[in-house]
């Protein structure tokens, strides 16, 4: 009988595999690498593309994955794939994107804005209790 | 009594109240599901990139990555994790004071506080707090991506870098229960030095590809951005459950004050119909 190891696929969002499994291939940065069982611990980066796993039956299953880290240790072989293809300058676009609304939402007093229709909600819903409480009341001393 | 008219009008009023806060209770609880759902979905991830960094730990890196290394605390940096909308309770409100007492011991030891702030209450609270807000994100809706938070966490992972913070804190709600939600201030950055465990230290390193520095980089960006894309999926399970919370208690309330009207409804016609019999029997008497 062959030798096995534990195959995870996961992503921040889901779990898409887990099993055991004789033979994984994926793509990492420098090359497609091929893992049996009993390889050595080994961290590699993982390109878009592809991540096969066979499992003890012979079958092959292909799991798509758009980056992420592959993590081998002797028996276990753990993938853990990003959401969405991921680059040094999107992730750095994102980031700016990010900073820039933080100061356009202080700047631009829109929060200001925000809160002050808060409160004018808020006086409207306490002047309708009070009426209410008012109608409750006269009813309390006519009773 | 008159009024009578004024009251029929009330009762309709908060009738239709009452609808709306019924419906939104309804809707709250289904979305509660399926962020819990999500919120256990997601838990595979943390775990094992959780395993992979303990692996790492007993390992002997030959590189130590500053997100691993302690050091002197001068400035402190937090991502603070809200709802974008209200009406769910206290539920913003409770993490936001817990925060600021935290916020208001950093200072008062001395320490520079930056914040980035994920759901448009966080940034409503803290911009008018006056607090050095230096990202933020939200509109991130029931169904969080996460490409949505990466960029707020880049800019607190970049300063954290660059050294313009020594220490980052990460601000949520946990989802204890429907019932419970708890405010919880989390350490991310530096990451917790593992503890040493009883098993011997091994001698054994990864093979790195493309190269340590780079692996371990983007293996501990990964972790950090699955811890808070954990927190605000658990946000979000607790904003629906505080919702629902909040929402059957108007409900509630809305049903006792429809009764007390309805009381007050009952007598005053009652009275107007008294008066007017007693009007047609004292004419009558007169004629």
């Amino acid at each position: 009988m062959a030798m096995t190891m534990h195959v995870d696929i996961v992503s921040a969002e889901e779990s898409i595999f887990s099993g055991t499994a004789t033979f994984v291939l994926a793509r990492a940065t420098d090359g497609e690498v091929g893992i049996m069982p009993r390889h050595v611990p080994m961290l590699a980066q993982l390109k878009p593309g592809e991540v096969m796993v066979r499992a003890q039956g012979g079958e092959e299953t292909l799991y798509y994955c758009s980056g992420g880290m592959l993590e081998v240790q002797p028996h276990v072989v753990t993938v853990l794939a990003d959401t969405a293809v991921r680059a040094r300058d999107l992730d750095e676009a994102a980031a700016k994107e990010a900073k820039r609304r933080a100061e356009e939402a202080i700047s631009e007093r829109s929060a200001e804005m925000d809160y002050a229709r808060a409160q004018a909600e808020l006086a409207e819903a306490v002047a309708k209790l009070r009426t209410l409480d008012k109608i409750r009341r006269g009813r309390g001393s006519n009773a | 009594m008159s009024g009578a008219k004024e009251i029929r009008t009330k009762i309709k009023s908060v009738q239709n109240t009452q609808k709306i806060t019924t419906a939104m209770e309804m809707v709250a609880a289904s979305k509660m599901r399926n962020a819990q759902h999500r919120m256990q979905a997601a838990r595979p991830y943390a775990d094992k990139i959780r395993r992979v960094i303990r692996h790492l730990a007993q390992a002997n890196p030959e590189y130590t990555h500053p997100f691993l290394q302690e050091r002197e605390v001068n400035r402190v940096g937090y991502i603070i994790v809200s709802s974008d909308r209200g009406l769910c309770g206290g539920l913003n409100n409770n993490l936001f004071r817990s925060v600021v007492r935290s916020m208001k011991a950093s200072e008062d030891a001395g320490r520079e506080v930056s914040v980035v702030t994920i759901g448009s209450k966080a940034i409503q609270f803290f911009g008018r707090l006056g607090a050095n807000v230096v990202a933020e994100t939200s509109q991130i809706g029931d169904r969080p991506h996460l490409d949505d938070l990466v960029g707020a966490v880049k800019v607190m992972l970049d300063r954290y870098e660059a050294g313009e913070i020594d220490e980052l804190h990460l601000c949520y709600n946990e989802f204890v229960n429907t019932m419970t939600q708890r405010p919880t201030i989390e350490r991310v950055l530096p990451l917790p030095a593992a503890e040493e465990d009883e098993e011997p230290r091994h001698n054994w390193d990864y093979i790195y590809e493309p190269n340590a520095v780079e692996a371990l980089d983007l293996l501990l960006t990964r972790y950090a951005e699955a811890l808070v894309y954990q927190s605000v999926v658990e946000n979000i399970a607790c904003e629906q459950a505080a919702r629902m919370v909040a929402m059957k208690a108007a409900s509630d309330n809305a049903g006792n004050l429809i009764d007390d009207l309805q009381l007050a409804y009952n007598k005053a016609r009652q009275a107007a119909i008294t008066k007017e019999l007693s009007e047609i029997v004292s004419g009558a008497e007169a004629v």
